[in-house]
């Protein structure tokens, strides 16, 4: 421990403490826009400069740390006549059009403006005028971003991908893409980046359109960790943002029907978890598939490994290959009618949907549009839907059914879980404890990953379990070198799984997938169902149309050919 | 061609200093794709330089900015400067950095717009507390030394901020001028002599050279040559060796020729000192019609030439020759009559001359304050030198010799000292070598001469035996510390004191000037120098004028030469006069091929076993065919640039 006086108060903090955390552990709070702990602490914005007594200079307390004895001061004229000039200096290059940008309102720069008292600029404004590509469902805007390297950081060392980085010297000095060939559009960038730099292309006015075609029959389904999320940022108490209520929200939108991803979860468990039992006997392991994240990074980074990967779809691709194949028929309408919306936390799903093979009904794409949480927040604000004000409703039938089992695979070692329960059913012809795999949840191993071994009655099961594409990375090398040897390993892209997804409301400093992952474990523990197989219109589907998991039309309409379909680099 | 696996390992090897290997070897997975990648992006960096050839590339091209800007000449806009300067940093940003990345491109513009005169009210203000911020902001010296620089410049030179400012113009005179002759504090010209002396007319280039300087030879052989700091030439390869040329005209040079004296005045010039300075000033007096009278308190005229420069610097026969050549004009050298202390006043020479020039040097010492001081075996460089010039040396044979300081007297002292018959000599010096003023070649010489340097070794006392006789130089070892007023200062080590064993020390720390006889008469001092104003008139008294070291503290001949022109003209004026000095010379036209980049010759000395046994000279000149190549290199600045605009009055003032 070492002693320090900060604005004249002594503390006393643990060696190896930065001033910042220092500070702000002491009630001192010092501004930051740079900052990410543990992943940005490099003192490039020049916000949080504090005086350190006995050097001539400020010192940037983000990346610095305290020694014993040190006397530090965050607030007096210098510092603040130098924390305002640095920050008017960043807002001299920053596009600063906020009433039409996306993150009016989210912006940490605009935050920080405001709460500086900052009217006026006094540096002539230039902004990096290249033109922004909105093809992508990527998309940067040059002249907003403040290169505060946060996207670079993220990339880099939480998802190992590194397709930001610094570029050019000087006045030129920017951030952009270096190697956008291998982004797995896992959005984590978009959800660390304090300004407008980086969102998600907006679908919003395909939704609109289709919405307003008296001929199109509109479908929504929902991602199971937006029911945690999608009343974030909305008028309303978090404990009156039930999933019901969220439902009675997105039907005021004008969709036909509103249903649930957690149905098609359903039914991936179904095939994913035969699939699995069939393939115990081939080289291990087996990777899930239903992160397009996961599958990007894994097609990108480790090829040699792509035929480990489910075949099976994720299940957003399952939901619309069976609503317009086995839905339409229920209808008795053509499928070319069917248009299908995906509400998802996650910003790949708008690259899966238009992947070769993913038209596997035969009337265009299976999925026609995916929009984010934030773009569902955004269609809620603009139609002035007063959601404090709607009562609960229940999602439509039948795929609206789902199970305990389907809502988990919004969090990381959901899918996992949710096999591990079905899979034990199909060997062993009973039900396990419905809690019996709940450890694939706690932390486990300290390399990254979470490793457990299951029995069943005839073979103990190794599995794995991931989130973070760094995690996936170590992971996958520690298979390809032989070093480890599972039968199946569940890996999600984003940190926490997709309650932590690059699709989610961004709130600025704070990692918010953990509470909302408790939302979806606490939604799990209630349902009266918590079997994909025991899920009723699961088993109405199976009997009434798709025959038996990995029938032949299953297989056409819910498996993917990873080898042959795409590769990478795919945008 | 390469062999494939060359290419690869070469390739990767270029991109490894840009990105992470990582990055180069994914991407492609098949053999066959990866090489094709890698074979066409080899091609395209084939056509640019490798990664070792850029470095050398931009390495090259930063020693060259570095040499430009060592050789800049004076004259140029230091707003203007400043902003050049500031884009070079912002150049070096790697753009982490909130203040540097924006700041310095801020700073850019706001100095465009002062230059312009477009800049708001308080411009410069915002300027300096943007560098400000900048400077307590920034990360690393990228930011914050460019952030220092502005700020420099911004308090240094706030009147030609201020001047662009308000109306977009440069209080420089537009006029740079030929950077060697404008260095040249008697502003000799260069580029003439050098062309005459390529041209084997080395009496012409002699008689230019004494247009502005009555020394040549002297200044052949110890100039500090202030000319070659500013050589253009820097900026191609090196400084042109402006010294050995000059050096070679005059070793090739007949006698001087007879300079026509304008008609007698009937005005009467006394001079105090016979120095490079009071000489200076007594030649062109009386080239002028002035009847000059000079002042010699020693034996013999030539002042530091003669009893501070030692005999293997400067041998005495050329000085003699020198000296000569100026009484030759009728300039009356009065030796052995002292003015001040027990001699002449000045009230007295006021009284029978129309005006009085000061030029009575640095003559006195200067003690280093420590314990012993007084011993018997301590004497000062100035002494002892003073001794050597007058030929008869103090008897040091065999004796261990300290001699205490860093300039050039100390190297002048530890090489006579050497030459006395000193067993050993060490120069005791408180800070590093690389501190020294004196010159590096003194230093060099002076090694080679077998004097060995104890640097970082600041005095404490003298220690002596019970007769009173210097037994050692105590000494405190030091470390070199912080910068303070520009240079680093020398504190005390953690170490134990040493004690040097030696017999005599010599203590070189500095000149005193004796001019408290003229402050009794009411001769305006700052300290110990005298006080002129522009004109080189000491403003208390009528008609007494000053120069070189009694004006400006002790310093090189080149400075005391032109103080002495300078004070000519002003004297000629003064008297009521506005006499021209010109020489009757043509400059040969300048040379088309001088682009070349080539070597400096520099000059050789004698072997140091062989010459420290005697006071002969130590240099030789440089060959014909040394000559011939050096003055090849002269860029002819007097022609090419600006400097044709100044061809007018080139030979005479």
């Amino acid at each position: 421990m070492v002693n320090v006086t900060i604005d004249g108060v002594s503390a006393t903090v643990a060696e190896g403490t930065t001033i910042l955390e220092a500070s702000r552990a002491n009630g001192v709070d010092i501004p930051t826009l740079c900052y990410l702990k543990d992943i940005n602490e490099i003192g490039a914005c020049r916000l949080c400069l504090v005086e350190v007594e006995g050097v001539d200079h400020l010192v940037a307390a983000c990346d610095n740390q305290v020694t014993d004895g040190m006397v530090v001061r965050t607030d007096t004229p210098r510092v603040h006549a130098a924390r305002r000039t640095n920050l008017q200096l960043i807002l001299s290059r920053h596009d600063r059009r906020c009433p039409t940008c996306f993150r009016n309102g989210t912006c940490r720069l605009q935050s920080l403006a405001d709460t500086f008292g900052i009217h006026e600029v006094p540096f002539e404004s230039s902004f990096d005028s290249r033109p922004v590509d909105a093809r992508f469902p990527l998309v940067r805007e040059h002249a907003k971003c403040v290169s505060c390297l946060r996207c670079v950081s993220v990339c880099a060392k939480v998802q190992h991908l590194s397709v930001w980085d610094l570029v050019d010297s000087g006045s030129r000095a920017r951030v952009d893409a270096v190697a956008e060939d291998m982004c797995s559009f896992c959005g984590q960038c978009i959800t660390h980046c304090p300004t407008g730099a980086l969102h998600e292309r907006d679908d919003i006015a395909k939704v609109s359109a289709a919405l307003a075609d008296p001929d199109k029959i509109v479908i929504a389904q929902v991602a199971p960790s937006v029911r945690t999320s999608w009343a974030e940022g909305l008028a309303i108490d978090p404990a009156q943002a039930t999933p019901q209520r969220m439902v009675a929200a997105i039907r005021k939108l004008g969709f036909d029907y509103v249903f649930d991803t957690d149905f098609a979860a359903d039914v991936t468990i179904m095939e994913e978890g035969s699939e699995l039992l069939h393939r115990l006997d081939e080289e291990g392991p087996m990777f899930t598939s239903c992160c397009p994240g996961w599958v990007r990074f894994l097609k990108a980074k480790h090829p040699a490994l792509v035929h480990k990967l489910s075949s099976t779809k994720s299940p957003q691709q399952i939901f619309g290959a069976l609503a317009k194949s086995y839905y339409a028929e229920l209808l008795d309408v053509d499928a070319s009618r069917i248009f299908v919306v995906s509400y998802m936390p996650c910003v790949a799903k708008k690259e899966e949907c238009t992947y070769p093979g993913m038209d596997a009904a035969g009337a265009g794409p299976d999925v026609d549009v995916v929009l984010t949480v934030r773009e569902l927040i955004r269609q809620l604000k603009s139609r002035f839907v007063d959601v404090a004000l709607l009562p609960e409703e229940e999602f439509d039938a039948p795929l609206g059914v789902a199970t305990g089992a389907g809502h988990i695979f919004g969090v990381t070692g959901g899918v996992m879980e949710a096999a591990l329960r079905s899979a034990y059913f199909l060997v062993t012809g009973e039900n396990p404890d419905a809690d019996a795999f709940r450890e694939v949840r706690s932390a486990g191993a300290d390399r990254g990953w979470r490793e457990k071994s299951f029995q069943l009655p005839d073979r103990t099961l190794r599995i794995a379990v991931t989130s973070g594409l760094a995690n996936a990375d170590a992971l996958c090398t520690a298979i390809e070198r032989g070093e480890v040897d599972y039968d199946f390993v569940e890996v999600m892209a984003c940190p926490g799984g997709c309650v932590g997804g690059g699709g989610q409301p961004i709130h600025e400093g704070e990692e918010w997938a953990a509470p909302r992952a408790g939302i979806l474990h606490g939604i799990d523990q209630k349902s009266a169902l918590r079997f994909s197989h025991e899920n009723p219109s699961v088993k109405a589907c199976y009997e009434n149309y798709l025959e038996a998991p990995l029938s032949e039309k299953a297989e056409a309409l819910l498996h993917s050919n990873h080898l042959k379909d795409w590769s990478m680099p795919w945008r | 061609m390469r062999d494939s696996m060359n290419i690869q390992h070469s390739f990767i090897e270029v991109r490894c200093g840009l990105r992470p290997v990582s990055r180069i070897v994914s991407g492609d997975r098949s053999p066959l794709g990866r090489s094709l990648r890698i074979l066409g992006e080899y091609m395209t960096l084939a056509t640019e330089a490798p990664q070792d050839a850029m470095r050398n590339v931009l390495g090259g091209l930063c020693l060259g900015t570095t040499r430009r800007l060592e050789a800049n000449a004076r004259g140029t806009c230091p707003v203007d400067m400043t902003r050049a300067l500031v884009g070079v940093a912002h150049a070096q940003s790697c753009g982490k950095c909130t203040p540097c990345r924006i700041g310095l491109g801020q700073i850019s513009q706001m100095l465009e717009r002062i230059i312009d005169g477009r800049a708001e009210q308080g411009a410069i203000d915002a300027l300096e507390n943007l560098a400000e911020q900048i400077r307590i902001s920034s990360d690393c010296a990228v930011g914050y030394h460019a952030a220092e620089q502005v700020l420099r410049a911004v308090r240094g030179f706030r009147d030609d901020f201020e001047k662009h400012a308000a109306s977009g113009r440069c209080v420089m005179w537009s006029s740079q001028g030929v950077p060697c002759v404008v260095s040249c504090p008697a502003h000799v010209d260069v580029p003439g002599y050098i062309a005459l002396t390529a041209a084997g007319k080395y009496d012409d280039a002699v008689e230019l050279i004494r247009k502005d300087n009555p020394f040549p030879s002297a200044c052949a052989y110890v100039c500090e040559h202030p000319c070659e700091k500013t050589c253009r030439r820097t900026m191609v390869d090196d400084a042109v060796n402006i010294r050995g040329i000059k050096r070679y005209a005059v070793d090739h040079a007949t006698a001087p020729r007879r300079v026509e004296c304008a008609p007698a005045t009937g005005k009467r010039v006394a001079i105090v000192g016979a120095g490079p300075s009071g000489l200076t000033c007594a030649f062109y007096l009386a080239r002028m019609g002035h009847a000059v009278t000079v002042f010699e308190q020693r034996e013999k005229a030539g002042g530091m030439l003669r009893y501070g420069i030692p005999n293997y610097r400067l041998p005495k026969a050329i000085l003699d020759d020198e000296i000569s050549s100026i009484e030759a004009l009728g300039v009356e050298v009065r030796c052995g009559e002292a003015v001040g202390e027990g001699g002449k006043s000045m009230s007295d020479l006021r009284r029978d001359f129309d005006a009085v020039y000061l030029a009575i040097g640095a003559h006195g010492d200067k003690k280093v304050g420590i314990e012993g001081e007084d011993a018997s075996g301590v004497v000062s460089a100035v002494q002892m030198l003073r001794e050597v010039g007058e030929g008869s040396p103090a008897d040091f044979d065999g004796l261990d010799v300290c001699v205490i300081g860093g300039g050039n007297v100390a190297m002048d002292a530890a090489r006579s000292a050497v030459r006395m018959g000193a067993a050993s000599v060490r120069v005791v010096y408180r800070r590093r070598v690389a501190d020294m003023t004196a010159l590096a070649e003194e230093i060099e010489g002076a090694i080679a001469d077998g004097v060995e340097i104890c640097d970082l070794m600041a005095p404490l006392s003298i220690a002596t035996d019970e007769g009173g006789n210097v037994r050692a130089l105590v000494a405190q070892p030091q470390i070199i510390g912080p910068v303070k007023a520009g240079r680093p200062a020398p504190i005390a080590a953690d170490r134990e004191p040493v004690e040097l064993a030696c017999q005599r020390i010599v203590v070189a720390i500095g000149q005193d000037i004796l001019s408290d006889a003229f402050a009794e008469e009411g001769a305006q001092r700052d300290r110990k120098t005298f006080h002129v104003d522009e004109t080189r008139a000491v403003p208390s008294i009528d008609g007494v004028f000053a120069g070189g070291d009694a004006m400006r503290s002790p310093a090189t001949v080149i400075l005391a030469i032109a103080d002495g022109k300078e004070a000519a003209k002003h004297i000629d004026e003064y008297l009521g006069f506005h006499h021209t000095i010109a020489v009757d010379v043509e400059i040969p036209a300048a040379r088309l091929d001088d682009r070349v980049p080539c070597g400096r010759a520099v000059m050789g000395e004698r072997p140091g076993a062989e010459r420290r046994g005697d006071f002969e000279l130590v240099e030789y000149g440089l060959s014909d065919q040394e000559m011939r190549q050096e003055a090849a290199r002269c860029l002819n600045c007097d022609h090419f640039g600006c400097g044709i605009l100044h061809k007018e009055g080139r030979l005479a003032w």
